[in-house]
């Protein structure tokens, strides 16, 4: 139940803030309006798909949580992650991102298991019980070396493995871009974590934060990306269209794994 | 056929060279033929010119318009960054003017702040008046018009200048830029020559257009003319360059978006001739759109956002974006740039207003001027015919012509990098 509760915790608050960001993604409207010089309906033909045009149906609630995140990021995250890799030697970071994947082989595991990826779910075994022991609690990746490619798996490409659409896209508070589907499946491996990983094995609160934080900063610290880098007014529109290709070439290559 | 093909133009390039000009080193070499691929793939390591990892720059920001209220659509927005890269004791300072769309701190000014640097310099960096942050910051007007845009230039330099001057001494003042930024340098050494604020004793162009509108529409035809089944069909090409790039790519970002990353993925593959041309046009195209649209938003609408609708921090836009990416800029000069100039100097052709955006509207300040030095290439894909030709006549034995190297491909070939310090120090052969 804790892991419910956990995932719970999570939603309550992203729909708390939907139904506030009921807000329009309409422009504010000062004087008579003039068609432009370069109309859309001149340069569209009707019907003709555009990647660009990707179903959002929360568009305003996203952008304000896109603002939100830029300025997350700027004040708060990436300060922290900046000290974090002030104080620690490239060569710790890289045993703490190890560590952190060794533990989140549990997800992989799980949804290599639920798309009947059998060969995946045996080296995530496999890697996990290398780097366990010849890794040192998985602090160095020595499956790697040996040949065994880590098999990156969510539920939300189970989810989509078995056909489910993606939903309106999400740009969620913190966590950054997403959709329906993926944020379902990001509860759902939430939950197994919290049921299966790491914090069902040490039953203590003080390590399950330490554990998040550690996590949180060992993700940001590993995500090269930094908003406003792409000096275009049309950021928002770039990283919804390349995060659902992108999502959508995941799940046609576990398609082709099987 | 292929092999032999390259191998042939090859060898062309390295005599036609040697027989009309001896400036290079001899020792020259560069690996990238094609001018598509010298264009797009970085050289590699080992060739490159050491630069240091470390370097100390202090950024801060410039509001030539402090009073500007700055729309809520671009709430990220708030005055132009620049740097300043110093030295600990008098030293010659550069004004480095970035290249079409590139911000005052994108990869290719930080390695050029870093060879500058090592060579002595202070070095001030400027955005391009083409990116978002300057139009919306520091432009005056609508960009794209090098006289104007080297008034908007100046302006900033100034700023910059005076903010930083208590933390510098300088000894003499020096400008350089490339692409456009080279292109705009020429216009801000003769709008100096008039005002006097620096004195630049040197200026060096960069890979500069000879005449704007012939490189941007061959850097536009470069998309329009090499995505399979034409524009129509861009949707389906692109989708497939991402998955092949995406199948080579294990790491994949969202910070994969802008231009230079986009390259050092795509790097990654065996790409085709086309798909490359393609790619660097499409590059050229969306820094257009972006500067168009954010233009646009600063003048009151009327070309892409309609007049009277104000964008907020939460208005989708997605339809103004799908029509700006299909906007280029020829279409912006000729559907908006020209008739706004023509409302404003009754009288004024399109001709004209083309003369204006050449070097060789500056020939007789530029011809013989000996504090005028350029760097080029011979395969620049952004020069149509006649161009190496004219540039050779008008900069004569301060240009330093390199038989390949694409639109900046070869910029830190150690030759290159010699050329570039060996002039702004003033000890060219």
């Amino acid at each position: 139940m804790a892991a419910a509760a956990a995932a719970w915790r999570l939603l309550a608050p992203l729909l708390f803030l939907l139904l506030l960001s009921a807000c329009s993604t309409m422009p504010t409207v000062t004087g008579p309006v003039e068609p432009p010089l370069r109309r859309y309906e001149d340069l569209v033909k009707p019907g003709q798909p555009n990647m660009l045009d990707v179903k959002d149906s929360v568009e305003g609630f996203n952008r304000g949580s896109y603002r939100f995140n830029y300025y997350f990021d700027e004040y708060l995250y990436r300060p922290v992650v900046r000290g974090y890799e002030f104080i620690m030697p490239n060569y710790l970071e890289d045993r703490v991102s190890d560590a952190i994947d060794n533990l989140g082989e549990i997800t992989n595991l799980t949804n290599n298991l639920m798309q009947f990826n059998l060969k995946g779910a045996g080296i995530t075994v496999s890697r996990f019980v290398i780097n366990s022991t010849i890794g040192v609690g998985g602090l160095w990746d020595q499956a790697k070396k040996m040949g065994l490619k880590r098999q990156t798996e969510d539920f939300g490409l189970t989810l989509g493995h078995y056909g489910t659409g993606s939903g309106s896209y999400l740009m969620l508070p913190v966590l950054g871009a997403s959709n329906v589907r993926d944020t379902t499946g990001l509860i759902a491996d939430l939950a197994t974590s919290n049921y299966l990983g790491p914090v069902a094995w040490i039953n203590d609160s003080t390590f399950t934060f330490a554990y998040s934080g550690i996590y949180a900063i060992d993700r940001r610290h590993r995500t090269p990306f930094r908003y406003r880098q792409t000096g275009s007014p049309f950021e928002y529109e770039l990283i919804r269209t390349l995060y659902t290709m992108k999502r959508d070439f995941d799940i046609e290559q576990t398609k082709e794994q099987k | 056929m292929k092999r032999l093909l390259a191998l042939t133009l090859l060898l062309v390039s390295f005599l036609a060279v040697r027989t009309a000009w001896a400036t290079p080193a001899k020792s020259y070499f560069y690996p990238f033929v094609n001018p598509y691929e010298a264009t797009v793939m970085e050289l590699p390591k080992e060739f490159e010119v050491r630069l240091p990892d470390q370097i100390p720059v202090y950024e801060f920001d410039v509001r030539p318009f402090p009073k500007r209220k700055i729309p809520e659509v671009f709430w990220y927005e708030d005055g132009l960054a620049c740097s300043l890269v110093y030295q600990d004791h008098k030293a010659p300072l550069v004004f480095l003017v970035a290249g079409s769309g590139s911000r005052f701190d994108v990869p290719r000014m930080l390695k050029l702040q870093k060879v500058l640097y090592q060579a002595g310099f202070h070095v001030i960096s400027i955005t391009s008046p083409t990116h978002m942050d300057f139009v919306v910051n520091a432009s005056s007007g609508l960009p794209g018009i090098a006289t104007d845009d080297a008034k908007d230039l100046y302006r900033v330099m100034d700023l910059a200048y005076q903010k930083v001057r208590g933390r510098v001494e300088v000894s003499e003042f020096l400008l350089a830029g490339y692409s456009l930024g080279g292109f705009d340098a020429a216009f801000i050494a003769n709008l100096d020559d008039r005002e006097h604020r620096f004195n630049f004793t040197r200026v060096l162009l960069m890979n500069p257009p000879v005449c704007l509108y012939d490189s941007v529409s061959a850097l536009d035809r470069l998309l329009v003319d090499n995505v399979p089944g034409g524009m129509d069909n861009f949707d389906n090409w692109f989708r497939g360059v991402f998955s092949q790039t995406m199948h080579l790519s294990e790491a994949w970002s969202p910070g994969g978006l802008s231009g230079e990353s986009m390259y050092r993925t795509y790097k990654r593959m065996q790409p085709s001739e086309s798909n490359l041309a393609a790619l660097i046009g499409l590059t050229a195209r969306m820094n257009a759109a972006d500067m168009i649209f954010t233009a646009d938003v600063m003048n009151g609408g009327g070309y892409i956002v309609p007049k009277n609708v104000r964008l907020t921090s939460t208005t989708s836009l997605t339809r103004y974006a799908i029509v700006a990416y299909k906007t280029s800029f020829v279409d912006y000069f000729e559907q908006w740039l020209f008739p706004h100039y023509q409302k404003m100097e009754s009288g004024l052709t399109r001709e004209a207003l083309l003369r204006r955006e050449t070097l060789r509207s500056l020939e007789g300040y530029l011809k013989g001027n000996k504090k005028f030095g350029l760097i080029h290439n011979e395969d620049d894909i952004i020069l149509v015919s006649g161009d190496i030709d004219y540039l050779q006549r008008v900069f004569d034995d301060r240009a330093w012509i390199f038989p390949s190297g694409g639109h900046m491909g070869n910029m830190f070939h150690p030759d290159v990098v010699s050329a570039i310090t060996g002039f702004l120090k003033g000890k060219e052969e």
